[in-house]
């Protein structure tokens, strides 16, 4: 029981996680990226289709990695070349993006919402000879897809390159002011479009996690709101790696707890369901009080 | 045009640059605004050049053509003796050319020494080497004699220690000219001296240095020529020693007059403020005002003197509110206000002029018009709930006009004006209306020579109206000209009450603690800070 839970609270961390790094670094960079879920979203279908064209999952991934730079870049230029606003921009994507999927979906492949894909190959999972059943650690590490491996790497490489490379340091300075670094010769624009094309491909890799992962298929509402779930996410580990991540996986076993209780039965399914969503408000609130006692100390 | 051409002499060689950089006919406009017109520059290599005019001369202007962060209109930049197009600050970087702008560019966010190597970090194996940036910045500090704690989180330290680090960040990307906008504004007396200190020793070491201040004795102390500005034109450059403090003042201003900088007194009445026993923690929880008492009447001027660091930080905030009191109570015409909000405290009567304009006084982004009305006594100037645009236009005008504040359109932002002239903004709204109290905080700091008379000019007005003025300033001398009475603090207590006629060795031994000046040095000036650091610097932080 224990060991299912954490298993699945892991597996469904995974998209939040890298969908939340990536916003972390676009807003180390100083841009909040709304336009998570369309990375997301997009990622998902690139995954889907590719996979199941080449019947390789890897191709599949990168797929979705490169639609999700694209896409993660062309709304990075509107921010910082034609000056959008990111608030405005990041909704528009969500929405634009939502759009044009669910019309390639009729038009292209003749469906509504859902895409079957014939010879998709899923991510494949990695069990670990001996640990696989060990109670509590084979549930933490065996039996996990490359993509949860991913994770566990990127976590403190991210960390690691924030604080000792000239990329980390120059967008750091950039976040946190834009006229400052670029009064210094930093090319400001050039450091967030790259941020903002990390973050579109790391939320895509979440996308293909959810598609590629878990299901197997397509779904246009697959996303289900987990880009917004990952903003709270960075938000709350205030853009660091581990903070953030840790965030996510606190959201994941919200989402794996609600899925148990909806076998369990005895609840509305419709007010389970939103318990994840109801423990991104109360981490939400907490943080918030958080920042409050923090700025309030100045006060007496 | 080019009075002082710097056309290359015949016969002398390459090596024998005249203008190692300098600006001819350079013009520049924002919108009717003439920003600069047709200015000439000639910075000669390895000399300190002091740039000097009033607020809105079109000093920073020029700088930032210089540092090709702006472009003018007409006109080039000379560097080298060659006419030059400088499109941006990489380009002037290449040529070795270095800016400190009047706003602080130090990001809080980063260490110290982060924001040193920030954008020519120096790597190993793809990754930064800070061992290698730490010793640099070591040699790079001791080189010029300064002390800095270089893992600092740039936001805990002093101001004095930021602008040292913005300047050495110069230095340390090999910039060969260092152009510096008003370096000493913000520092008090003993940390702009070491500042210009460090100013001469990078000349002795073959720099070049321009900067600008409108302290016109450390300009004319420091600097080996100078160039005046006057509405955006070059008026004259004169070498050290050809002209004194009062002649500089007078070509900076022109043919307009200076208000004769007097002594006048003011006609105290009842008592309107009451300060009872106040302490107040910093946001390190260090106590740094320590069980504080004075009282302040209508009609007077109540100066405040202390070493930086020493509590009237706290003190000012503590008055009107943005930092709370740990214990004590503030009483405004009887009523207590000390645990009031700040929006009370103003409609009791409280105008408060920050010595953070950019950040506590004006909203930067806001027109004009906007920031000269905000304020609770916005209230006036409704009718049933709404604004009327003419009562509005007429207040704007009027605060404006107070504090003749040299501007181009009152829908402007507060940002496109001159530092003098923002700072200008916050005097006219904090002293229209009658406040009942005032209180100022460097409220000249960066203001021009002809600037600072009519600002004490407002306040002696709002005093003679009958406003009760608490003010804080670093300049001792401008404390002795206004006050009725000087408050002088000293590790967050009350060192002593002077008379504003007190000499500036009376007040500067008891800022130092002395409670009886007579048995030390009586000659003793301006002190020396006795704290390294500041309140907010970690190394500072001594309990009080
Ligand atoms: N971006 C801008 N938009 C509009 N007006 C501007 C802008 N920048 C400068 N100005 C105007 O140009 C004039 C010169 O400004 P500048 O900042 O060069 O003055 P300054 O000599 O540095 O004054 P101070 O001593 O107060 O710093 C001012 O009247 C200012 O309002
Ligand atoms: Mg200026």
């Amino acid at each position: 029981m224990i060991d299912a839970i954490i298993a699945s609270a892991l597996t469904l961390s995974v998209p939040l996680v890298l969908a939340a790094l990536g916003g972390a670094i676009h807003r180390r960079a100083g841009v909040v990226n709304i336009g998570l879920e369309a990375h997301m979203l997009t990622g998902a279908l690139f995954g889907a289709v590719v996979s199941g064209a080449t019947g390789n999952w890897a191709l599949g991934a990168l797929a979705g990695l490169f639609a999700g730079a694209v896409t993660g870049g062309l709304m990075s230029l509107l921010i910082t070349r034609l000056k959008g606003n990111e608030i405005i921009v990041g909704l528009g994507f969500n929405i634009v993006v939502f759009g044009v999927i669910g019309y390639v979906l009729r038009a292209g492949f003749g469906v509504s919402g859902t895409l079957q894909i014939e010879g998709l190959e899923r991510l494949p999972r990695l069990d670990i000879p001996g640990v696989a059943d060990v109670p509590v650690l084979g549930a933490l590490i065996s039996g996990k897809d490359p993509l949860f491996w991913l994770c566990i790497v990127l976590v403190p490489v991210l960390a690691w390159l924030l604080k000792n490379s000239r990329w980390g340091v120059r967008l750091r300075a950039t976040g946190a002011s834009e006229t400052a670094s670029s009064s210094l010769g930093l090319r400001t624009l050039d450091i967030r479009d790259g941020a903002g094309i990390i973050a579109g491909a790391l939320a895509a890799l979440g996308g293909v996690a959810l598609s590629l992962g878990t299901v197997g298929l397509f779904n246009e509402n697959m996303t289900a709101g987990r880009g917004y779930v990952a903003l709270a996410a960075f938000y709350f580990g205030r853009s660091r790696p581990l903070p953030t991540a840790l965030a996510c996986v606190l959201f994941g076993f919200f989402d794996a707890l609600q899925i148990r209780l909806q076998t369990v039965g005895g609840f509305s399914a419709d007010i389970i369901s939103t318990l994840p969503y109801i423990a991104v408000v109360v981490v939400l609130a907490l943080t918030g009080i958080r920042e409050y006692s923090r700025s309030a100390r100045k006060l007496s | 045009m080019s009075s002082t051409s710097t056309a290359s002499v015949p016969g002398s060689g390459p090596a024998a640059i005249r203008c190692r950089i300098g600006a001819r006919g350079v013009s520049r406009s924002f919108g009717p605004v003439r920003a600069n017109v047709d200015v000439t520059l000639s910075v000669r290599p390895g000399t300190v050049h002091a740039v000097v005019g009033e607020n809105g001369a079109g000093k920073s202007t020029l700088m930032r053509i210089l540092y090709g962060l702006d472009q003018p209109d007409s006109g080039h930049v000379v560097i080298d003796d060659e006419e030059i197009a400088l499109t941006s600050p990489r380009a002037a970087i290449a040529r070795r050319i270095g800016l400190v702008q009047q706003e602080l560019a130090i990001i809080p966010e980063l260490s110290l020494l982060e924001n040193l190597v920030l954008g020519e970090e120096p790597v190993r194996f793809g990754r930064i080497d800070w061992a290698t940036a730490l010793r640099r910045a070591e040699e790079l500090s001791a080189s010029v004699g300064v002390d800095i704690d270089w893992k600092a989180g740039a936001a805990l330290t002093s101001i004095a220690i930021q602008q040292q680090v913005e300047i050495l960040r110069l230095v340390y990307r090999g910039a060969d000219v260092l152009i510096l906008d008003e370096p000493t504004a913000v520092l008090a007396p003993a940390q702009a001296e070491e500042l210009l200190r460090l100013l001469s020793s990078l000349r002795d070491a073959g720099r070049t240095v321009i900067f600008i201040s409108h302290k016109l004795d450390e300009v004319v102390g420091v600097a080996d020529h100078i160039t005046v500005l006057r509405s955006g034109r070059t008026i004259t450059e004169i070498a050290r020693g050809e002209i004194d403090r009062e002649g500089l003042a007078a070509l900076i201003v022109g043919d307009s007059e200076v208000a004769e900088r007097s002594v006048s007194r003011g006609d105290p009445g009842e008592t309107v403020l009451v300060v009872e026993g106040v302490s107040a923690k910093d946001d390190r929880a260090v106590l740094r005002l320590d069980d504080v008492s004075f009282e302040v009447r209508s009609g007077e001027i109540l100066g405040v003197a202390a070493v930086a660091g020493n509590g009237q930080e706290e003190l000012a905030e503590v008055l009107i509110g943005i930092r709370g009191a740990a214990s004590g109570d503030i009483r405004l015409d009887g009523a207590s206000i000390g645990r009031a909000s700040i929006r009370k405290r103003r409609l009791a009567g409280l105008g408060y002029v920050s010595a953070d304009r950019k950040h506590e006084g004006l909203a930067l982004g806001l027109s004009l018009a906007d920031n000269s009305i905000a304020t609770p006594a916005l209230h006036g100037l409704a009718r049933g709930g709404w604004l009327g645009p003419r009562r509005v236009a007429e207040r704007v005008k009027e605060v404006l006009d107070r504090a003749a504040v040299r501007y181009g359109s009152s829908s402007d932002p507060a940002s496109s004006l001159s530092g003098g002239n923002q700072q200008r903004v916050v005097l006219g709204r904090e002293t229209i209306g009658n406040p009942r109290v005032l209180v100022a905080s460097q409220p000249t700091r960066g203001v021009d020579v002809r600037g600072i008379g009519y600002i004490h000019e407002l306040l002696r007005r709002a005093r003679d109206e009958g406003a009760a003025i608490v003010l804080f300033s670093e300049e001792l001398d401008e404390l002795r000209e206004l006050s009725d009475r000087i408050v002088v603090l000293h590790r967050g207590q009350v060192a002593g009450m002077l008379p504003g006629e007190a000499s500036r060795s009376e007040i500067g031994a008891l800022m130092l603690g002395n409670h009886s000046p007579e048995d030390d040095n009586p000659d003793a000036d301006v002190p020396d800070d006795p704290t390294p650091g500041h309140p907010r610097s970690p190394r500072g932080g001594e309990t009080v």
